[in-house]
């Protein structure tokens, strides 16, 4: 009988933490399945945050490092300067890489680290219960924003793509969403395009996944991804805000 | 031997230059030395001095309290440091910056007049060195075989051609 | 060998280089700015990596990520800075990843001051981050003890798999001496731990320090303090200088030490028996030493550049057994030796 789907090699064969119908493992199997086609599993050292993905380590096959919080850009760039043959990513949830990580996330930017960020962005503060993020949408209540988030008291939330498209050291700065068939798709050709540019020297990735969270959205997973399209999607365009690549063809 | 100095003047007279010149000087004859710069804001443009401790004996602490030999390029350095020279003690002043003269009977002043000096032999910048001549020629502390080595060591390979000019201005200073 | 003036700033980068050092990653603060200059200047030269990170957070945590790979990486902060690494200082050691941090003390707490200073001995010895744990800590009192000390500290921290410390202060760091640099053989450990591909040949590497299951943690934690035992053991170091007679004990490290020692030479010409114990290293505490060397005294004291912390150490090394006095400088006022002096007399003049 011929195999038509199989779990990615580099993604362990175990079950996760991970709650019913949270989108991390798509965005896990778009990972590894990227890993798989480009034969990297070998050269690949992957950095987990602290956050829903903290056990990432077990999940993946390839060398793991766990690092302190919102720290993974930079113990990224340490494990990646020191083995520059080497392909690096880090894994990160929105509090991990847009509040106590900002700056070694914009630095590690700046410097065009050649490194990949996968960012994903559920809105919210998972492993610990729900409480507001950078990235919680205005009026969105949480945990710690009971009546909403009000942006007057609270401010507004990051747009991280945006932010670091500004910056020179960038190759690819791309949004995408694991809410629909077309858009996974789509999600896997960017991270894709985010491990080639590290193997051809670009510089700095970041792939930043738009992505629920059922649980402490209090929603079923079905609503969650209603909620994604209808809620995030337009607070946070699809898109990409930065690609090098693109650049060099127009040139 | 056993001697304590200070040097001191303005940030960019070459007071941790001259320092470091004689504390190669004493590396050179086989001496115990140490080198200890004041450092911080006081370095940028304000008062700078460093510490030299010459010795036969193992170095305690590098802080000099009441130096043996003290050099001085400025007016506040003068004033700060005259009194701490130790009893039978030599003090090294330039008395183009420094128009005091010290009461003190307990020690020996010399006032060399080193930033004109240095104007009028066109050795701008030099009037530490020619202090330092002077204090060399008057302790008798290194051979100028010493010096020359010692300037060698100081200053940098991309300024060797400012070795011959150095050791002018200690001679200028010893004759003095 | 060639004897050269350096700054022990300097000497400390120069020294890390020459043991395998091949990743720094820095972040400037006064009194330690040389080290990262020299750095800069010459370690892209040796093969290796210089970066100015964004800050000391970064910096550690660049570190936790290059010695995860099994190179040999080094930071260098002061004071104020290297409470910002306390963090990352713990994951290195909750993670077992060997480096080398380097503190040239100046003087706190908060912003406190840039002149020299030794209150950081309780925050290296007993708590640079949360959670038990310990680090290798080395109190060198000269230039050449630095480079000395660097090279024991990488070789022992590979050997253990935990963080070393160089504990310096701003007039070691600042300070010009002569030194030479010895022939290093450095040890070449075996790495098998290290996360730098599996290359398909084993299965994947974790370095990490999340254990869920208390139990798993709890042991995690007592291995660790298996190794500790043995370190003790092994490698506490003093110096003790004139102790076998001495009625009076000083005890001092780092530049302290150097002032200490002035002071003693100067009470024994007094015709005072004093003497001084110099730990070299503060943790392993040389418990031992300081047992061994006070055997013949009255009196103890302990002198240091702070309102009095390593003091705690050698009164429980002692165990009550006889008065353990303290004289300190804070805030970057370095003791004179005459106070020292004065303070060995007056103990004495109390018998």
């Amino acid at each position: 009988m011929a195999v038509v789907f199989e779990k990615p090699k580099a993604l362990a064969d175990v079950s996760t933490h991970y709650c019913p119908g949270c989108t991390h493992g798509i965005i896990h199997r778009l990972v590894a399945e990227v890993i798989d086609e480009m034969g990297i599993e070998g050269d690949t050292i992957g950095v987990c945050p602290v956050g829903c993905s903290v056990m990432a380590y077990n999940y993946f096959n390839c060398d793991m490092i766990e690092a302190p919080h919102g720290r993974a850009p930079a113990v990224a760039t340490g494990a990646k300067r020191a083995m520059p043959d080497k392909y690096v990513f880090t894994y990160q949830g929105d509090g991990d890489l847009a509040a106590i990580g900002t700056a070694e996330t914009v630095h590690s930017a700046t410097r065009g680290e050649n490194i990949v960020i996968i960012f994903v962005n559920n809105t919210t503060y998972g492993m610990t219960g729900g409480q507001m993020a950078p990235t919680t949408l205005p009026g969105q209540v949480t945990q710690t924003t009971p009546y909403g988030r009000n942006t007057e008291t609270q401010g507004y939330p990051i747009r991280v793509c945006e932010m670091l498209a500004t910056l020179d050291g960038v190759a690819l700065a791309q949004r995408v969403a694991v809410d629909s068939v077309p858009h996974i798709r789509e999600a896997k050709k960017a991270i894709r395009k985010a491990f080639e540019n590290q193997k051809n020297k670009r510089g700095f990735s970041i792939v930043e996944v738009l992505s629920t969270c059922p649980t402490n959205w209090g929603l079923t997973p079905i609503e969650s991804l209603t909620r994604l399209r209808e809620d995030c999607i337009p607070y946070y365009p699809l898109g990409v805000y930065k690609d090098i690549t693109a650049e060099e063809v127009v040139k | 031997m056993n001697e304590e100095i200070i040097l001191a003047g303005f940030g960019g007279q070459g007071i941790l230059f001259a320092g470091k010149v004689l504390a190669y000087c004493g590396l050179i004859d086989e001496k115990e030395v140490s080198w200890l710069p004041s450092y911080g804001p006081e370095m940028r443009g304000g008062t700078a001095n460093c510490s030299v401790c010459v010795s036969d004996e193992p170095i305690g602490s590098p802080l000099v309290l009441n130096p043996s030999l003290m050099l001085a390029m400025n007016l506040p350095s003068y004033d700060k440091f005259i009194n701490s020279v130790k009893p039978g003690g030599k003090a090294f002043i330039d008395s183009t910056m420094v128009e005091e003269k010290s009461d003190r009977t307990d020690i020996d002043c010399f006032y060399i007049s080193a930033t004109q000096l240095a104007t009028d032999n066109e050795l701008n910048g030099m009037a530490n060195i020619i202090l330092l001549g002077k204090m060399i020629k008057e302790t008798s502390l290194f051979s100028l075989e010493t010096v020359r080595k010692a300037m060698e060591k100081s200053i940098p390979p991309r300024k060797a051609n400012m070795l011959d000019l150095n050791m002018k201005a200690i001679e200028i200073g010893m004759n003095y | 060998m060639e004897r050269n003036l350096m700054k022990g700033n300097e000497a400390l980068a120069e020294a890390a280089i020459r043991a395998g050092c091949k990743c720094f990653f820095g972040y400037p603060i006064t009194p330690q700015t040389e080290l990262s200059a020299y750095m800069a200047k010459r370690m892209e030269k040796a093969g290796g990596v210089f970066l100015q990170a964004e800050s000391e957070i970064a910096a550690i945590n660049m570190v936790l990520g290059a010695a995860a790979t099994g190179v040999r990486a080094m930071t260098s902060s002061s004071s104020p800075g290297i409470s910002l690494k306390s963090e990352g200082i713990s994951y290195i050691a909750g993670s077992d990843l060997p480096c080398v941090i380097i503190n040239v003390q100046r003087g706190g707490p908060g912003l406190g001051g840039i002149q020299p200073s030794q209150a950081d001995y309780w925050q290296a010895t007993k708590a640079l981050g949360h959670g038990d744990f310990h680090l290798l800590v080395y109190a060198p009192a000269s230039v050449q003890e630095m480079i000395n000390m660097l090279t024991k500290a990488f070789d022992l921290a590979d050997e253990y798999r935990m963080p070393a410390m160089i504990l310096a202060d701003g007039l070691l760091g600042q300070m010009m001496e002569p030194v030479t640099f010895p022939e290093i053989k450095a040890n070449v450990v075996e790495k098998p731990w290290a996360t730098n591909g599996h290359q398909f040949k084993r299965k994947h590497n974790i370095v990490n320090s999340l254990y869920l299951q208390p139990d798993g943690l709890q042991k995690t934690v007592q291995d660790r303090f298996v190794r500790y035992e043995d370190i003790k053991k092994k490698h506490s170091e003093a110096e003790l200088y004139k102790t076998e007679d001495a009625d009076i004990v000083v005890v001092a490290y780092g530049a302290t030490a150097r002032v200490a020692k002035s002071a003693v030479n100067k009470a024994r010409e007094a015709g005072i028996k004093a003497g001084l114990i110099r730990p070299m290293t503060l943790w392993p505490f040389p418990e031992k030493q300081i047992v061994e060397g006070t055997k013949a005294a009255s009196d103890v004291l302990v002198v240091e550049m702070s309102m009095g912390q390593m003091v705690d150490d050698v009164k429980l090394s002692l165990e009550c057994s006889k008065p353990v006095h303290f004289f300190g400088r804070t805030g970057g006022v370095i003791p004179k030796p005459t106070e020292i002096f004065d303070e060995i007399i007056k103990i004495g003049g109390a018998k």
